[in-house]
């Protein structure tokens, strides 16, 4: 476990340092753009920073009080119904960028939680409460409703091919 | 009956905040590397210019919608705006919904943090099903508010 949590964390320095190099490329070829775009980066990670600390917080809550047997009882291999539901209705209420979701969802994947449900939790984020009213506002009421269903129709079809063909531990 | 219940209490908030620190070193470059990357695609690329990108034939609109949403970035908010403005410059609706739904579902700028965390073969595979199914439910959606108009 120690191990391939070194080997995440080096690969993730791995990616940082290369998005850095491109930046000093940038920064070579113009210089004032290369600093536009750092300040437009760094406003961007301003906007993050609420949903990260909400993020671990859940996190560390996840660790304190989430033990593997409620993940198997909610979200695992034994949730049936009731999991899918937990993975539509979580993806559906969970705010901010993804990033930090994903290591939120390895966490609970490390504790059984099933490769379908992660699939169905992500596909719904993609219904996004709180601009309901915005897309409303472009395109109508009646579309809003009929893309939502879709949307939640098919992320359980994408859970369920997701879970078939997608899982490491599955061979097909 | 155990004799020291606090001990393991506080060994156990000791063990959940070093987890979620270690959590915490692992994912954060990563973030700071998506942030970073985000910033210069959206600077770079002519998002604006997807206008220009789309025909008139639905199914080819619906593709060229998913591959430009799957490869934009940023708040969702602005896919509504800009999804509101190519429908009223004569873009069809379904191509709009494909780009909409790809806006949100397909993550093309956060696969690597996706494959990391997730596993490549997971990261690659969902992003691909989620690109067709933009297609399907655009095309659907649009048949299905055309039969209850």
């Amino acid at each position: 476990m120690e191990g391939k949590r070194a080997k995440t964390r080096f690969r993730s320095l791995h990616f940082l340092l290369l998005v850095i190099a491109c930046y000093v490329i940038a920064w070579l070829y113009d210089s004032r753009l290369a600093l536009d775009i750092l300040g437009f980066s760094g406003g961007l990670l301003y906007k993050l920073i609420p949903a990260l600390f909400l993020v671990f917080a859940i996190i560390f809550l996840s660790n304190l009080l989430i033990r593997p047997d409620w993940v198997g009882r909610h979200v695992g291999k034994d949730s049936g119904v009731k999991g899918w539901l937990v993975a539509i209705i979580g993806g559906i209420l969970s705010v901010g960028p993804v990033y930090p979701w994903y290591a939120l969802l390895k966490d609970l994947r490390a504790k059984g939680m099933r490769t379908a449900l992660i699939a169905v939790f992500l596909y719904n984020r993609g219904i996004k409460l709180p601009l309901l009213p915005l897309m409303i506002h472009y395109f109508g009421l009646a579309y809003t409703i009929i893309l939502a269903l879709y949307l939640t129709i098919f992320s359980l079809l994408a859970g369920v091919i997701m879970e078939r063909f997608g899982d490491d531990e599955n061979t097909c | 009956m155990d004799p020291h219940p606090s001990w393991r209490q506080r060994d156990h908030l000791i063990r959940s905040i070093n987890k979620t620190w270690a959590m915490l070193l692992e994912v954060l470059p990563l973030i700071l590397g998506v942030i970073l990357l985000t910033g210069l695609l959206l600077k770079l690329l002519p998002i604006k210019a997807a206008a220009g990108w789309f025909g008139s034939n639905d199914m080819l609109d619906a593709v060229i919608g998913a591959l430009a949403g799957s490869i934009s970035a940023g708040h969702p908010a602005t896919s509504y705006v800009l999804g509101g403005e190519l429908l009223s410059n004569g873009v069809s609706l379904v191509a709009v919904t494909a780009f909409l739904i790809s806006w949100v579902t397909v993550g093309s700028i956060q696969l690597p943090a996706e494959a990391l965390m997730l596993s490549w073969r997971f990261a690659l595979l969902r992003n691909l099903v989620c690109f067709l199914f933009s297609i399907v439910i655009a095309l659907l959606t649009v048949f299905t508010l055309a039969i209850i108009d």
